[in-house]
């Protein structure tokens, strides 16, 4: 029995290294200070849905085939098609995203990360405005101000919060947990007074939910760390903020415009923006204003709902803004652990960090065009090559219909709904447990990723196998040359 | 109060902590399809819909309907207001529109609620075929 310390956990933006992992024959068997995305997936990547062999579509069957005939079949398709997409990359590593865009540029196609369904708006925006940022440790040790807008991080970064914001404990900002708790035990003992009053006096009559909304920000005025949450509904992170504000859907860009108005002290003519009272705005503005060092996160939320970059781009300037009072930054909460890591290195190797075509044998970049969800809709490819990904599941049909019609090879550690429709099945290793590598957090910060066990016999990593695939694409691309 | 057959709402599609551990397990594991194939609406809406938890919803949109398990919200009140975990069933009903920058507009959805006690919530292998009308595995 061996116990890996600091392992990085490959599975959110938040990229926690701190995890123990403990190792009895050849298997993780214990995981320590993970949260529950991560346990679920150090104790559950071998599941019975582990891809164990290379797979061929041959007569509307998934048939098990050797490496060499599956590699030669995906190295065929890439060759021979027009307008392939090489999509996905964000639960990779740096290393196999890198010799991913050789292979695009060899084979002429579209490759594009995840972040084109997920913060693609927020890059647009960053290049426009420009973004006032900064690293994870210096929000946990100085940041007295914490909001997330349009983002839940307890359930989709369940550590953040912890490690990195509120209930972190900073040099100079001290740890909101305490406080936390003592909300949670007063808010139980009010329940059971409630209840009890209830089952007294209306006999079991269950009462009308509280209305959350329109709530005066009195909670905002304690000492210490502050934690407040702009989101359309009441999420797990709203509950355990000291102040949730809850907008209307797709009217974020109302709310943020009207922050930005109420911090440069002008007057607005309305009583609610958003469904928000304007008093409470005031006040939240005077807070942001105030604080010494504050820091906007903001999700999906602000990427996927009406406005998209413009949301963004009001977002990014509020935050430029407010720097002319006080030290104020913002980051996207982005979601997969590798997502930012396959926008640098795109970056470096294109000039682009997502949505490259290299159709004309050169890089080329515009969003909306060379998206692979535009492609897709305009059905413009023949063929695609999709990478610890599962667009099938993740894309709107309209966009997922045309890709199921495109020759498919899909590279992926577990069976999926791409993986179920695809010509091609590659098993891979996972990245950060069977196969070492380098990741970016969200803030940039590159860590490495720990092999802490070895991979099922005859699984090769996913650098492994693009490597594969890009040198038979050579091979037949020699000999057409030679016999032409 | 009075019941309605169809109820106007507005649809958002996002992660839930159900959905991540499901992910992570597998993308082909019953947590996972479990997961994803419900829908999160206020007790009220249900109450106005005439149904109880856990019957069977008929979630359309203009880009399609799709039959999923209405939850109780656990954090009411949001009414018409509902909620479908990422995944194969919200992505039948999501809004292709990339505005020209890329991305589809997965929130903030327009979109029509009525009961479906009758029909089945279908297997990601039957959602697949009806879907994309292509034999997987």
């Amino acid at each position: 029995m061996t116990v890996v310390k600091a392992v990085t956990c490959p599975v959110c933006g938040s990229l926690c290294d701190d995890i123990e992992l403990t190792v009895e024959d050849g298997r993780i068997v214990k995981v320590k200070n993970g949260c529950a995305l991560c346990e679920s997936k150090f104790l559950g990547y071998n599941s019975e849905h582990r891809l164990l062999k290379p797979l061929i579509r041959k007569k509307e069957e998934l048939v098990k085939v050797s490496w060499k005939e599956a590699v030669g079949r995906a190295a065929e398709i890439l060759a021979e098609a027009n307008y392939p997409i090489l999509y996905g990359w964000s639960s990779t590593s740096c290393e196999a995203i890198s010799l991913g865009l050789e292979l695009a540029e060899e084979v002429g196609g579209v490759i594009d990360n995840t972040s084109v369904v997920c913060h693609g708006p927020s890059i647009l925006s960053i290049q426009e405005v420009g973004i006032p940022s900064c690293t994870l440790g210096q929000i946990r040790h100085r940041a007295d101000l914490v909001v997330y807008w349009g983002s839940n991080p307890w359930s989709a970064h369940p550590r953040h919060i912890e490690r990195y914001t509120a209930f972190s404990e900073g040099r100079f900002e001290r740890s909101a947990w305490k406080g936390y708790l003592n909300k949670i035990k007063a808010s139980i003992v009010r329940k059971k007074i409630e209840s009890a009053i209830r089952r007294v006096f209306f006999k079991g009559k269950p009462s009308a939910p509280s209305n959350i909304r329109n709530e005066p920000p009195s909670t905002l005025q304690k000492e210490g760390r502050k934690l407040i949450i702009i989101d359309v509904r009441k999420t797990r992170s709203a509950e355990i903020a000291d102040y949730f504000i809850q907008v209307e859907p797709n009217k974020d860009y109302e709310l943020l415009q009207a922050f930005r108005a109420l911090i440069r002290d002008q007057e607005i003519d309305v009583d609610t923006v958003a469904g928000v009272p304007v008093e409470y705005l005031e006040e939240v503005a005077d807070l942001m204003i105030r604080c010494d060092f504050g820091v906007l996160f903001f999700g999906l939320g602000l990427t996927m709902s009406s406005g998209k970059l413009r949301n963004i781009d009001a977002a990014l300037s509020l935050v430029r803004d407010l720097n002319m009072w006080t030290k104020f930054v913002i980051m996207p909460m982005r979601g997969h652990f590798n997502v930012t890591g396959a926008n640098t290195v795109f970056t470096w190797q294109t000039g682009y960090p997502y949505a490259v075509d290299f159709s004309l044998g050169y890089p080329q970049y515009n969003p909306g065009e060379t998206s692979v969800v535009d492609v897709l809709l305009r059905k413009e490819s023949d063929a695609a090559l999709i990478i610890a990904s599962d667009p099938v599941a993740n894309f709107p049909k309209a966009a997922a219909e045309h890709l199921v019609k495109n020759l498919l090879i899909v590279i992926d550690p577990h069976m999926n709904a791409t993986a179920q429709l695809a010509d091609v099945v590659l098993p891979s290793s996972f990245v950060g447990i069977e196969a070492g590598g380098t990741a970016y957090r969200m803030d940039h910060v590159p860590l490495p990723l720990k092999k802490v066990v070895d991979p099922p016999r005859g699984i090769l990593s996913d650098e492994e196998i693009l490597r594969r695939i890009l040198a038979e694409v050579r091979k037949i691309k020699k000999r057409r040359a030679e016999e032409s | 109060m009075e019941k309605n057959q169809k109820l106007r709402v507005t649809l958002l599609t996002g992660r839930t902590i159900e959905q991540g551990v499901g992910k992570e397990r597998g993308k082909s594991s019953k947590e996972y399809l479990e997961s994803v194939s419900v829908c999160y609406m206020d007790p009220e809406d249900l109450k106005r819909l005439g149904i109880k938890e856990k019957t069977n919803i008929m979630v359309s949109t203009d880009y399609g309907s799709v039959v999923v398990k209405a939850l109780k919200s656990l954090r009411a009140p949001h009414p018409s207001v509902i909620f479908i975990p990422y995944g194969p069933w919200a992505n039948v009903i999501v809004n292709p529109e990339t505005h020209g920058i890329g991305m589809p507009s997965f929130k903030g959805i327009p979109a029509e609620v009525e009961p479906a006690p009758d029909k089945p919530v279908l297997s990601l292998e039957e959602l697949l075929v009806e879907q994309f009308g292509k034999k997987s595995k």
